[in-house]
């Protein structure tokens, strides 16, 4: 039961750490606070249950496509909508009230659209459903699939940021924005590229947790809500953080909601979140800095 | 007779990076003390940690004998340190009367009432503004938001004046304005530490100087020593040593 | 000085006739009525603290949902104005412990904690209720028509208009927006932002959670899914928006055409109506960023600057 319960939480853990991660170069490059993170996550969701129930495709190759169309459409928000924010704010305090407000409207818009086209139930569909036995407990293949691409994606992102040339200018632009231009380094192109990387990892994230978890139109609210929380755990901008913190989220949710209640997942998110907010505001793993 | 500002052992280390290192250095009442040193020597943290902006990582900061390393901005502000700021920050909805009236209000004396507007106008005549009060700051020129910076510094009545680099930026007979405007204050017996790169200034407002390079102190004297201190000449040759 | 006799003649005038609207209106009218004033309460309110910080609070409908939940718990125990006492405490110890856990930090922490707090405050009392109560679901027997609870609601959006008025005039109106332009030099004035901050979100979610408790008893039958509903904080967010935020009259004036706006749409387009609020949101952002009162005063200041050159 503990080893089962702590598979199912890594497994969980594993997309949110992804999700996390895209909202986390949005905010942490592009200075823009996505509060529609989720609903391009569940398009994605959506996107792989229609080609997989209608056109027999596997979410694999969903995987493939889906974050394509998050790359272009986030690209084409941040160009027609962030951008001229960005422009106008005088400051970063007006920026984030700026954005959070956009982006609250564009929440709404595309939760709105599935709604009408998908309507307010809960949809799933069966992929991998084939029950393996790991460390004596019984888990459906797709989680392991979903969960070891996760990591993968996660690791490759960290590795490119970390290690390559193109990484080190967006590290140079998270850290300070201002001085970037100075060293020829072109912020708006870095901040819409980061953007539109966030998007494609929320759409990544949405096919992979489609194929293991019931998701329903109104639903990505809850998953920004928790991929906000990560990062803040994470430390702003912390991308190593970010993933910790998610695989830790992850199996502290799984953890209350088979031990205790799962009416309380929300609540041990916040109570976590409280205490990283009392106890070390900078983040578990400190920020972009260190 | 003792210092009104006591800077024993202040360090700020920004993760790996030593900012300021072991400071040390005394100021007494009715004291206008330079504070020098090359680019990034530390000069505008110091003040940010005197002013409370940032927190020490180690050392006292005293005023009057009270510790207030650690503190917070607007308690310092309160115990009577007032600051300008190296890029001019002035309240740009509020006409340039209620900019002067916040410190007012909010410093040391916490006035209350009319008393708030007499004070804040007091100090706007005192830098020259006294037929702009109702204006709004974006009206004012550069040197005019410079003034209403000062005034509002003024009008918390502070114990400690820190000026960041408040000169700057001024066209020479705006400067020579400005320094005579730095003196009349000093003459009211205010105490005053000032960051400055033109040296004109400092000799002309400065009988002592405190010297930083690297984050640390490497001189502390008359005004005219220091400036002939060979170490003092090292750490600015290339920079912009006019003296 | 007459200018001032005379505001207050408007003022008191306009509060006699509101108070003379259920002699006039049908049992819809008189209901649609009561969703104004409490609108007005809660964007009044809301921007009270938000417009000076411009901090986006979405949690309004935790304190408004904990004030008509406080009624349910308590409406056959207590009398009615304890009741009322009963619920701003709880609705203020919780803005309370939020504002000083969020608030010393940046703004965006308080927007993320305020996004989800709706959301924890039901699912907490949702599994309160049906592991030790065992009574998911509270009715409300207090003896009020429609017009008692509009009456209510009247005096208590005349009230936070007065507040926010009276906020104004002190040295804590003056503090906010010193904070409001500048943050920094607040602090370098001797001004404690924190301290400051807290004081402003506890009295503002006060007054929400007085317009949920004064308002509950129109429900008659309450559940934690009915009174957290998270539509009434976006509502808020952009009634006080195209307003104005930073404007006394801005909020009440915003509330108006968004309540016509959306009851219409809610009766024609109900399946659609995200698709609209996301909609305003974007358009006030980019149109309005300062609310209606702001544009229509600069581009009365440029009239009056042409019709002068």
């Amino acid at each position: 039961m503990l080893i089962s319960t702590l598979m199912f939480g890594l497994v969980l853990g594993g997309t949110y750490a992804l999700v996390a991660l895209g909202l986390s170069m949005q905010y942490g490059i592009s200075r823009i606070m996505n509060l529609a993170h989720g609903e391009f996550m569940i398009a994605a969701a959506f996107c792989a249950y229609v080609l997989f129930d209608f056109a027999g495709l596997s979410p694999l190759v969903t995987l493939l496509i889906a974050p394509l169309i998050g790359f272009g459409l986030s690209w084409l928000i941040y160009t027609v909508m962030m951008h001229p924010l960005v422009k106008r704010a005088a400051n970063r305090g007006q920026l984030e009230a700026d954005s959070i407000l956009a982006t609250f409207g564009l929440l709404f818009i595309l939760q709105g659209i599935m709604l009408v086209v998908f309507g307010s139930d809960f949809t799933s569909y069966s992929y991998l459903n084939i029950p393996i036995d790991i460390f004596g407990v019984t888990i459906a293949v797709s989680r392991v699939v979903a969960f070891g691409l996760s990591l993968f994606l996660g690791l490759v992102l960290y590795v490119l940021i970390t290690r390559s040339r193109w990484g080190a200018t967006l590290r140079a632009v998270a850290l300070s924005p201002a001085s970037a231009p100075l060293v020829g380094i072109q912020v708006d192109k870095v901040a819409r590229q980061a953007f539109a990387i966030g998007g494609a990892l929320a759409a990544s994230g949405g096919v992979l947790v489609s194929m293991f978890v019931t998701f329903s139109a109104t639903g990505g609210v809850v998953f920004t809500m928790k991929a906000l929380i990560v990062v803040i755990m994470g430390g702003v901008g912390n991308l190593l953080g970010a993933l910790i913190a998610g695989l830790a989220l992850g199996v502290i949710e799984t953890f209350v909601t088979s031990y205790f209640d799962p009416g309380l997942s929300l609540a041990s998110t916040y109570l976590l979140f409280i205490i990283v907010l009392l106890w070390r505001p900078q983040g578990l793993f400190g920020s972009v800095r260190s | 007779m003792t210092a009104l500002l006591k800077l024993a052992d202040v360090s700020k280390r920004f993760d790996g990076l030593v900012a300021v290192n072991q400071m040390k250095f005394d100021i007494k009442k009715g004291e206008i003390v330079g504070l020098l040193g090359p680019n990034g020597s530390g000069k505008t943290t110091l003040i940010n940690l005197i002013s409370g902006a940032l927190s020490p990582s180690q050392g006292s900061i005293c005023i009057n004998g009270k510790n207030i390393a650690g503190k917070r901005a607007d308690q310092i502000a309160r115990a009577g340190v007032a600051r300008t700021f190296q890029l001019v920050r002035i309240l740009p909805s509020m006409t340039v009367l209620e900019n002067a009236r916040v410190p007012a209000a909010f410093g040391a004396k916490a006035h209350r009432g009319s008393e708030i507007d007499r004070i804040a106008l007091t100090h706007l005549k005192k830098v020259g503004l006294g037929d702009k009060a109702d204006m709004m700051p974006g009206e004012l020129t550069y040197i005019d938001q410079k003034r209403l910076e000062l005034a509002r510094a003024l009008a918390a009545e502070p114990e400690v004046l820190l000026l960041d680099e408040w000169l700057a930026g001024l066209n020479p007979s705006e400067l020579q304005d400005g320094i005579a405007l730095i003196k009349e204050l000093q003459s009211t017996g205010l105490t005053i530490l000032l960051v400055e790169h033109i040296m004109e200034a400092v000799r002309a407002l400065c009988p002592r100087c405190v010297v930083m390079n690297a984050g640390t102190l490497i001189a502390d004297g008359p005004t005219n020593e220091v400036l002939a201190n060979p170490d003092v000449v090292a750490a600015y040759l290339g920079d912009e040593y006019d003296a | 000085m007459t200018r001032t006799v005379l505001f207050a003649i408007a003022i008191l005038a306009g509060l006699a006739i509101l108070a003379l609207a259920p002699a006039f209106l049908g049992e819809y009218g008189l209901g649609f009525m009561v969703s104004l004033m409490s609108y007005v309460t809660l964007a009044t309110a809301w921007a009270m603290f938000s417009g000076p910080t411009r901090y986006i609070s979405l949690a309004t409908v935790a304190f408004f949902g904990i004030g008509a939940y406080t009624v349910a718990v308590f409406n056959e125990t207590l009398p009615y104005p304890f009741v009322l006492i009963v619920a701003i405490s709880i609705g203020a110890l919780l803005a309370t412990f939020v504002g000083f856990a969020t608030l010393r930090l940046a703004g965006v922490y308080f927007v993320i904690f305020s996004f989800g707090l709706a959301e924890l405050v039901r699912q907490l009392i949702t599994w309160f209720e049906v592991n030790i109560t065992g009574t998911l679901g509270r009715y409300i027997f207090l003896p009020f028509e429609t017009r008692h609870i509009y009456w209510q609601l009247l005096a208590l959006a005349a009230v936070t208009i007065g507040i926010g008025f009276w906020i104004r005039q002190t040295r804590l109106g003056l503090a906010l927006k010193v904070i409001g332009d500048d943050e920094l030099v607040a602090a370098h004035s001797g001004i404690a932002l924190a301290r400051t901050k807290v004081l402003l979100f506890v009295l503002s979610a006060s007054l929400m959670t007085l317009a949920g408790a004064i308002q509950s008893p129109r429900w008659v039958y309450i559940e934690p899914a009915i009174v957290f509903n998270p539509t009434i904080s976006f509502l808020t967010v952009i009634m006080a928006l195209l307003g104005g935020a930073t404007r006394l009259w801005g909020p009440a004036l915003g509330v108006i055409p968004l309540m016509i706006l959306f009851e219409w749409l809610s009766a024609s387009f109900p399946d659609h109506f995200s698709i609209f609020l996301g909609a305003m949101f974007i358009l006030i952002v980019f149109l309005l960023p300062k609310g209606v009162l702001s544009a229509v005063e600069t581009r009365l200041a440029r009239l009056k600057r042409e019709a002068n050159a």
